[in-house]
């Protein structure tokens, strides 16, 4: 049962990633992205994380691909690009290093921590407590990233806005 | 027998170590009844709203199709199933084809959380015995149970911006662009008022929120304060795209708004879908304010006591109705909202109200954790009334400042 849930996740989530790569039409591949988002979410409830697979889907399924979608409409972008046309010649090259290393991290961060991370599934809790024991640790021993993080998305909607503001005739009195 | 460990037991009847037929048959038949219910409410809906704006309005309304024309929408489907489906030259087929489902499926899986009745009579926990198996009187109750709800709205905004997006027609673009917008913004205002109950009943579980609501003082909608239930009511009606909200159909600027391109069963889908959140949302709003299932003692009587196990679906029932009711009234009789005004009245008021309203709960709920005596709890109150207040004050300065600021940028308003 749970290998068959895990195989069709996994499923889900390589079709989707494949899929947001090799889609020519930008909408496309966000929805080849709500896909691998979905999956990832199916294996968090079948690893009894709830809160973490409604929260995977409310907030990357539910506002930030919605957001790409969004901004992919609104500035029309949304034609399948010409892409043997580079304006940048060394993205290429460099995106296939960047890619290489960040599979090779994690890689190597899921081969040295295979044995912690057995450890840590068995003292977990399930259902409720799971919740409780998540917002114990963020809002105690982790709070002060928490807030910071809330203080740097603060600073970055101000930046946006400020960025984009444009000062017109007779605005500065 | 068949043996299952390990599945995230979202329901009591599931959580045994091997079983036979009779938890299969029960949820089996939970999965039929919330099926039907979602249809045949459906069905009733269109109905209901259509005679009651004709009474409203001092016509007859559907008076041919069965008794009281109550077959008129079967009718009105059959139809559509007949109908030509088209899909447009510049549409996007794949994309035009998934869209009506988007739609259509978040609004049925929101009945799989909502208790539609059980035992929660004197103190029970709302479970009751089918076929000599513990069960809910609701599909799943799982422990995430509300943010099931919240993660189904956010997946129906997928329908409408996609139908909009791959009907490859400016009309439809421009109703899924604002649809969208609207859609996204009142989310804030809804999750806000939704976390003033959540943390009043201690749990994200459907069935625990019901259970925390025993006696109407108990019912989150006193003891939240009304300002939560009234911002969620508001911020439902808008997140539903019902009158005065329904900017996105908005027919004298968008045609028909985001699903102008559809006909036939896929357009059928998007009405379908329509109602059915009107439906599933008002017993989200029955489940979170006022109690569910639980009675209401009149005079110390139940007066559905005389259903025996299906007065909690009874009560479900009636609460449910007056919202259905007032939805029709609100489209009876408001006028539309200008889409200024929505979006001034979603991030200027609603959310700044909910937010405000979340923190003097979690403010007075820390003082009462933590035991303090009458004069120390007054001094807390005190302290948030006054923090309130500056609050608004600010808040009020900085909203003068940016409409000044546009005033002379040219803004004319």
């Amino acid at each position: 049962m749970e290998l068959l849930v895990f195989v069709l996740a996994s499923v889900m989530v390589l079709a989707g990633a494949i899929g947001v790569i090799a889609y020519n039409n930008p909408v496309h591949a966000a929805l080849g992205l709500v896909l691998t988002l979905f999956g990832i979410a199916v294996h968090f409830v079948s690893m009894e994380a709830h809160f973490l697979a409604a929260v995977q889907v409310i907030v990357y399924a539910g506002a930030i691909v919605v957001l790409f979608l969004f901004v992919i409409m609104l500035l029309g972008v949304d034609r399948a690009e010409d892409l043997s046309v580079e304006p940048f010649q060394i993205q290429r090259p460099l995106a296939v290093i960047v890619g290489v290393a960040i599979s090779g991290l994690v890689i190597a961060a899921v081969v040295r921590g295979r044995s912690t991370l057995g450890e840590q599934l068995k003292s977990g809790v399930p259902g409720d407590d799971n919740i409780r024991e998540l917002a114990r640790s963020l809002f105690s021993d982790n709070v002060f990233a928490f807030e910071l993080t809330s203080v740097l998305l603060i600073v970055a909607v101000v930046g946006t806005v400020v960025l984009t503001r444009r000062q017109r005739g007779g605005a500065s009195k | 027998m068949i043996t299952l460990n390990r599945i995230p037991a979202a329901d009591p009847v599931l959580e045994a170590e091997s079983f036979w037929w009779q938890p299969l048959a029960v949820v089996g038949l939970k999965v039929l009844v919330v099926f039907v219910i979602g249809l045949v409410g459906t069905m009733f809906m269109v109905w209901f709203e259509r005679k009651i704006v004709a009474g409203m309005q001092n016509r007859v309304g559907p008076n041919k199709a069965g008794p009281f024309g109550l077959l008129q929408t079967l009718a009105d489907g059959t139809k559509l199933f007949f109908k030509e489906d088209l899909i447009p030259e510049k549409a996007d087929p794949f994309v035009f084809r998934i869209a009506p489902f988007l739609a259509f499926v978040p609004a049925f899986l929101v009945w799989a959380v909502i208790p539609l009745g059980g035992d929660f009579t004197n103190g029970h926990d709302g479970t009751v015995t089918w076929f000599g198996e513990v069960t809910r009187v609701q599909l799943a109750d799982p422990p995430i149970g509300v943010l099931l709800v919240l993660a189904m709205s956010s997946i129906a905004v997928y329908g409408v911006m996609l139908a909009g997006w791959s009907s490859g027609s400016k009309y439809p673009l421009l109703g899924s662009v604002r649809a969208s917008a609207q859609m996204i913004s009142y989310e804030a205002a809804l999750g806000l008022s939704l976390a003033a109950v959540l943390m009043t009943a201690g749990t994200l579980s459907t069935s625990g929120i019901v259970s925390a609501q025993s006696s109407i003082t108990n019912w989150h909608l006193l003891s939240t304060g009304i300002v939560p239930f009234v911002v969620f009511l508001i911020a439902m009606t808008a997140e539903l795209n019902r009158p005065p909200f329904d900017l996105v159909e908005a027919e004298q600027e968008l045609v028909g708004g985001f699903h102008t391109e559809y006909s036939s069963i896929r357009f059928a889908l998007f009405f379908l879908a329509e109602f059915m959140n009107v439906i599933s949302m008002s017993a989200l709003l029955v489940t979170l304010f006022l109690g569910g299932p639980q009675p209401l003692y009149l005079g110390g009587t139940d007066i559905f006591a005389v259903l025996g196990p299906f007065g909690g679906t009874a009560w479900l029932l009636l609460k449910v109705f007056a919202f259905l009711y007032m939805y029709v009234w609100f489209r009876a009789t408001l006028p539309r909202l200008r889409y200024d005004q929505l979006m001034n009245l979603g991030w200027k008021v609603l959310i700044p109200i909910s937010l405000g309203w979340f923190i003097l709960l979690a403010a007075l709920q820390v003082a009462r954790d933590s035991d303090v005596s009458g004069l120390r709890y007054s001094l807390v109150v005190a302290g948030c009334l006054i923090g309130i207040a500056l609050a608004y004050m600010l808040f009020q300065a900085a909203l003068n400042v940016a409409r000044r600021n546009r005033e002379a940028e040219g803004a004319a308003y």
